[in-house]
C-alpha cells in the first residue's frame, strides 16, 4: 500500500471511522451539485425525512442541460425547464448558494468550482459526475459519485468508500511546440487503457505536469476516470498558489490563505513517498493526439496509424472492430484528413481562458470551412466575459464561430446542441462514446483545443503545426 | 438507538434466469443515453436501458438480448470487461434494475457503476474471461435455465456446473450482512463525524 502521498495524507484527515462493512468513511469538504443527478437525491432525503447537513459546504451550479443560445426562462425544453425549477426549489429550501445564470457565476460545475477558489487543496470534493477528478488539479481528492452517494453526502456529508492504490504517472521532458496536456492525457490511456485505472488513483507528476498551468493540469486530472481512475491529483505548488490567492475564496484575506498554505504544503507527498505503481512517460516524444475510435483509449498520434484490431490485446479487439465499422476507418490509415461535420469547442476538459486563447490564435484571419457548423461554447459566464473582453469571440465570430453561453453543451448532447445523424465531430471534450454527442450515428474525433481550431478550418482532422503561420509558442 | 441498518434486506443469494450482454467497454452512454436523463426521478428508466442499442431511428426494436421474449424474465445478466465505463450516472444501475436486473455477472466493471449498484443492493461479481463466455453460451442456450449465485460463498450454480466467481470483500460484507445502504449507517456517527471536521483547516481557520 502507498505511504506518504498526497492521498494518503487527505484520506487520513477526513477519515472518520472503519464503517461495520470494512469501507471507511470519509468527511466531504466540498459537495457540488448538478441539475441531473441531485434531484432524485433530494427526494430520497425527502422520503427518509432527512435535511441537508452541511448547506455552507454545498454548492449548485446549472450546466447539463442548460441551452447555450436563448437562455430566458422558462427554458423552451419543459424537461429542462422542469429540472432547473427543481434544482432551484432544493438549493432554496435547503440554504445551498446557487451560481445561477443571473449570478454572473454559472458554469461547468468542474469550471465554477477552481474560479471561484472552493476548490482547495487537501479538501475531498464529490459531484455525482464522474469529471470531479478535475478538481485534483489543486491537489484536492476528489472523485464522482452517484446518486445515493449524494444522498449519503447531503444526510451527512460523509462518503463510504474503500481505499486505493496510488499509481504515480511520471512526465518527464518538454512538449514539443502544438502539443498540449490533452494529448499527455490522451497518451495516457491509450497506453494504460480504459480500465487501467481501476482500483487506482494517479497522481500527476514530472517536468511536464509542473510546467503547465492550472487549466492544463485539471484537463489531465479531467480525464482520469476515462482511464478508469476515480481520481488524479497533482500536488499543490506555486503555480497552483498563484491561482488560489486571485480568487474570491482568498483575493481579500490574505491572512487566511497563509494560514492555510502551511496545510496545503503539508499534504504533498512526501519526497520518500510509497506508490503501489510508477509509470513514466515522455512528453518530448508526444504529437499531437486524436481518437480514432469510441473509447477515449483508442487514440494516435496525428502521424501514426490507426492499429489493426488483431494487433491489439484480445481483449481490445473486438472493441476496436466495431470501433473502426462506426467511425468508418481503416487500420494503417492515419486520422489526418478525416472529413468533419462540426467542431466543437467546449466542456469541463478543454473550456477555460487558454484554451479559448490558444484556439483563437489558430483561427484569427481565417475561415471556417464551407459545411462544418463551429462553436464555442466558453466553460463558465466567468470565462465568457473575459473571452469577450479581451476580443476572443470576434476572434471567433469573424471566422465563422457560433459563440454561446456557458454549459456542458455538446459534450453530452443533453440541451439543443447536438449531433445530426452520421455527423462527424471534432470536440475537444471528454468522450468518444457512440451517441455520446446525441445521435447514436454520430462520429466524435477527440482533440486538443487548437486541434479543433484546426479541424474547424480545413474541415477535416489537420495537425495544426501544418497550418502556415500559426503562433504555437 | 434502534439499529440503523434494521429495514436494510441481505442480499445472499439471488436466483433467476440470465441475459447474456456481450462487449468489452459497454459504457453508461450505451445503458441509458443522456437524453432520457431529463427526468427529476428514477421512476420508469428501465424501459430505456440500451435503448439505441435496442431500437434504430423509427423506434423499431433491432437484435438486442434486451428485446428477446426468452430473456424477458431475467434477472441475471451476464456481461464481458470493464462494464459501465464513463459517467456516474446512477441512472444505468437504476435503468438495469428497473428493467429487472438483481444481480450482474461480468470479467470486471467500471468503479463508479459498481458503487452504484451495491448502493442498490445489486450485486456485481466478477470470473475470469473463459468462465464468463462460457456461462453468456449456456445462459443464451438455456434461457430458462435457472443460475443460483450464492454472494458470501462467491459461486455460481447453473446446470450442472458450479464456478467460482469474486465479490469485492466490502461489497460482499455490505450486501450478507443488509448494510450496503449507508445513510443511516453514517449518520449514526454524528459526534465523530463532528470531530473530523473540528479538525480540518480549513473548516477552520480564522
Amino acid at each position: 500500500m502507498s505511504q506518504g502521498t498526497l492521498y494518503d495524507k487527505v484520506w487520513d484527515r477526513h477519515k472518520v471511522t472503519t464503517l461495520p462493512n470494512g469501507q471507511d468513511q470519509l468527511f466531504i469538504g466540498l459537495h457540488l451539485i448538478h441539475e441531473v443527478t441531485s434531484p432524485q437525491a433530494f427526494g430520497m432525503l425527502k422520503e427518509r425525512d432527512l435535511e441537508v447537513a452541511r448547506p455552507d459546504l454545498t454548492h449548485a451550479t446549472v450546466d447539463h442541460i442548460v441551452p447555450t443560445a436563448d437562455q430566458s426562462r422558462p427554458y423552451s425544453d419543459d424537461a429542462a425547464e422542469r429540472m432547473m425549477a427543481e434544482l432551484e426549489e432544493n438549493a432554496r429550501d435547503a440554504g445551498i448558494q446557487f451560481s445561477d445564470p443571473t449570478t454572473g457565476d454559472q458554469g461547468i460545475v468542474h469550471v465554477i468550482g477552481p474560479e471561484q477558489g472552493i476548490t482547495q487543496p487537501g479538501k475531498t470534493i464529490v459531484c455525482g459526475d464522474s469529471h470531479t477528478s478535475t478538481h485534483g488539479a489543486f491537489g484536492a481528492l476528489a472523485f464522482g459519485i452517484g446518486t445515493s452517494q449524494i444522498r449519503d453526502v447531503l444526510a451527512t456529508q460523509t462518503i463510504a468508500m474503500e481505499k486505493q492504490k496510488v499509481r504515480k504517472i511520471q512526465v518527464d521532458g518538454e512538449l514539443g511546440e502544438g502539443v498540449e496536456a490533452k494529448d499527455i492525457i490522451l497518451e495516457i490511456i491509450r497506453r494504460l487503457g480504459t480500465e487501467g485505472g481501476v482500483g487506482y488513483v494517479y497522481e500527476y507528476a514530472g517536468e511536464a505536469i509542473e510546467s503547465l498551468g492550472m487549466e492544463g493540469r485539471m484537463s489531465i486530472c479531467n480525464m482520469s476516470i476515462e482511464g478508469g481512475a476515480r481520481a488524479g491529483y497533482v500536488n499543490p505548488d506555486e503555480t497552483t498558489y498563484e491561482w488560489l490567492a486571485e480568487t474570491d475564496e482568498f483575493a481579500d484575506d490574505p491572512e487566511r490563505f497563509e494560514e492555510l498554505k502551511s496545510y496545503w504544503e503539508s499534504i504533498r507527498s512526501d519526497a520518500d513517498a510509497e506508490y503501489d505503481d510508477v509509470v513514466h512517460i515522455d512528453a518530448s516524444e508526444l504529437e499531437p493526439m486524436v481518437t480514432w475510435g469510441t473509447t477515449p483509449g483508442q487514440g494516435v498520434g496525428i502521424h501514426d496509424p490507426i492499429p489493426a484490431p488483431e494487433d491489439l490485446p484480445e481483449d481490445k479487439a473486438d472493441t476496436a472492430r466495431r470501433a473502426q465499422k462506426h467511425m468508418r476507418v481503416e487500420p494503417g490509415e492515419t486520422m489526418e484528413g478525416y472529413d468533419i461535420d462540426v467542431a466543437f469547442l467546449g466542456s469541463c476538459t478543454n473550456a477555460r481562458l487558454p484554451d479559448l486563447r490558444r484556439a483563437a490564435r489558430v483561427v484569427e484571419g481565417r475561415q471556417v470551412a464551407d459545411d462544418v457548423r463551429a462553436m464555442v461554447v466558453p466553460g463558465s459566464q466567468r470565462v465568457q466575459r473575459i473571452a469577450e473582453e479581451e476580443g476572443l469571440k470576434d476572434v471567433f465570430e469573424a471566422a465563422g464561430f457560433d459563440w454561446r453561453n456557458a454549459g456542458c453543451s455538446m459534450c453530452l448532447g443533453m440541451n439543443d446542441d447536438q449531433l445530426e445523424g452520421d455527423e462527424a465531430s471534432a470536440s475537444s471534450s471528454n468522450r468518444n462514446f457512440v451517441g455520446r454527442q446525441g445521435s447514436k450515428d454520430g462520429r466524435t474525433v477527440l482533440m486538443s483545443p487548437r486541434m479543433v481550431a484546426a479541424a474547424a478550418i480545413t474541415g477535416e482532422v489537420t495537425d495544426v503545426r501544418d497550418l502556415e503561420e500559426v503562433q504555437l509558442a | 438507538m434502534t439499529d440503523p441498518t434494521e429495514d436494510i434486506p441481505e442480499v445472499d443469494y439471488v436466483e433467476g434466469t440470465g441475459v447474456p450482454i456481450r462487449g468489452n467497454d459497454i459504457d453508461t452512454d450505451q445503458i441509458i443515453p443522456a437524453r432520457f436523463m431529463k427526468v427529476v426521478t428514477f421512476d420508469g428508466l428501465g424501459e430505456f436501458a440500451f435503448f439505441d442499442l435496442r431500437f434504430d431511428d423509427e423506434d423499431d426494436p433491432k437484435d438486442h438480448p434486451f428485446n428477446e421474449e426468452r430473456f424477458a424474465d431475467a434477472n441475471v445478466m451476464v456481461v464481458n470487461a470493464n462494464f459501465g465505463c464513463g459517467s456516474s450516472r446512477e441512472h444505468a444501475p437504476q435503468a438495469l434494475m428497473r428493467w429487472g436486473i438483481d444481480a450482474i455477472i461480468g470479467e470486471s466493471f467500471a468503479e463508479i457503476f459498481a458503487g452504484n449498484c451495491l448502493a442498490l443492493g445489486i450485486p456485481t461479481l466478477t470470473a475470469d474471461h473463459e468462465t464468463i463466455n462460457e456461462l453468456q453460451q449456456w445462459v443464451d442456450d438455456n434461457p430458462d435455465g435457472q443460475l443460483e449465485i450464492d454472494v458470501p460463498d462467491e459461486t455460481v450454480r447453473y446446470g450442472e456446473e458450479e464456478v467460482s466467481v469474486s465479490v469485492d470483500d466490502a461489497q460482499r460484507k455490505a450486501l450478507v450482512e443488509g448494510i450496503w445502504d449507508t445513510t443511516a449507517l453514517m449518520k449514526a456517527n454524528e459526534q465523530a463525524i463532528a470531530e473530523t471536521a473540528a479538525g480540518l483547516p480549513y473548516l477552520n481557520a480564522n
